[in-house]
């Protein structure tokens, strides 16, 4: 069975969605993990989908590309198989005012501490730049990464916050 | 903020607050431990039937979701369609953990309903009928239930917060056949549960 990977990128308009996922569906494809947003008004979205292979479906999406409003792509992908054991679940968000570099330093502090990244959103709102990151950290770091995430904050002019994510299982 | 709407009369002392009463999990004598059901059971979907709490068959579903609960690691509230039975019945127990404000202990309600709902907050949820996600729900923190306790079949009348307050709309909630997928917050406020080990 293939697994593929599919972006489909381009200008927003209704019915992009229902359009990707018929075409898939009449492939036969079985559509698993999908994420959509707009970026900064852009329609992204990016897919994972068992079944046909990456040219059937890089054919059957052509025409959705014909009027150089949206850009498809089809990758193969290996399936990952098992994933290490995760770290403890926590949320960082930054804000502050908009400048080069936020995403990069406080995400390499994350990565320093051995933080794994598993959800992020960036919104530009004027001159404010928010990030909200999903991070797996590993056990008892928390605390050290706090300052130290506080500390670059303060370098470039932000606000930080680190909080638990603990799911209560009810 | 305040105001009528938000003050609902939360005082443990006041007469309209009843709680368990005499009741004590006992009195629905040992239950068995039986297999708990994953969605997408239709099961879990479908509105429970109300039950007559003074039936035999109640107080003995009452005695096995308690013996489920206690023998099902972290599980705070387990609910009838949870273990396959299509009623208006469940159990919680928030003794003990660390988020419990106010707690009743081990207790059984059917027929429950949410009498009063206030202080509506953010809470991550994860459910043992959905074990590989988790989500955003936004529930009542401040809460007021009605419901009969197994047995004597009196109707009782439960004010509490905090985590007991989320766990009894959860449980509710799996009474009326919903999910906290069916309550979740948006498009992104879903999570794969990571596994800890």
């Amino acid at each position: 069975m293939n697994e593929l990977a599919i972006t489909v990128i381009g200008r927003d308009r209704p019915g992009i969605v229902a359009d990707v996922a018929e075409v898939l569906a009449r492939l036969g494809a079985n559509l698993t993990d999908s994420t959509m947003t707009r970026l900064r008004g852009h329609f992204a979205m990016t897919l994972i989908c068992v079944g046909p292979t990456a040219v059937e479906v890089e054919t059957a999406l052509a025409p959705l590309s014909v009027d150089g409003q949206l850009l498809a792509t089809v990758r193969e992908v290996t399936p990952d198989g098992e994933t290490a054991p995760a770290g403890e679940p926590f949320v960082m968000a930054v804000h502050g005012a908009d400048r080069m570099g936020i995403v990069a330093a406080m995400t390499r502090v994350l990565a320093e501490a051995g933080g794994n990244v598993t959800d992020l959103s960036t919104r530009l709102a004027g001159t404010l730049y928010v990030v909200v990151a999903e991070v797996e950290l590993p056990a008892a770091t928390a605390a050290t990464l706090s300052s130290r995430l506080a500390e670059v904050a303060a370098g470039l002019g932000v606000e930080v916050t680190l909080r638990p994510a603990e799911p209560d299982v009810l | 903020m305040s105001g009528a709407a938000d003050a609902p009369n939360l005082d443990p002392q006041a007469d309209a607050y009843v709680g368990l009463g005499e009741w004590v999990p006992e009195v629905v004598g040992p239950g068995r431990v039986v297999p708990v059901v994953c969605a997408p059971e239709p099961v879990l979907s479908r509105p429970g039937a109300e039950v007559d709490p003074t039936a035999g068959e109640t107080v003995r579903l009452a005695a096995d979701l308690i013996a489920t609960m206690r023998v099902s690691p972290g599980c705070v509230g387990l609910a009838a369609p949870q273990v396959g039975v299509g009623a208006q019945i469940f159990a919680v127990d928030v003794t003990g953990h660390p988020k419990t404000v106010t707690g009743h202990g081990v207790f059984v309600l059917c027929n429950a309903r949410v009498v009063e709902a206030t202080r509506w907050k953010m809470g991550r949820e994860g459910c043992m009928s959905v074990p590989d996600l988790t989500g955003d729900v936004k529930r009542a923190s401040r809460l007021v239930v009605e419901g009969a306790l197994p047995g004597s079949g009196e109707t009782v009348r439960l004010v509490t917060d905090g985590f007991e307050a989320r766990a009894l709309q959860h449980e509710i909630d799996h009474c009326a056949g919903l999910l906290f997928l069916d309550r979740v917050a948006g498009a992104h406020a879903i999570y794969q549960r990571k596994v800890y080990l």
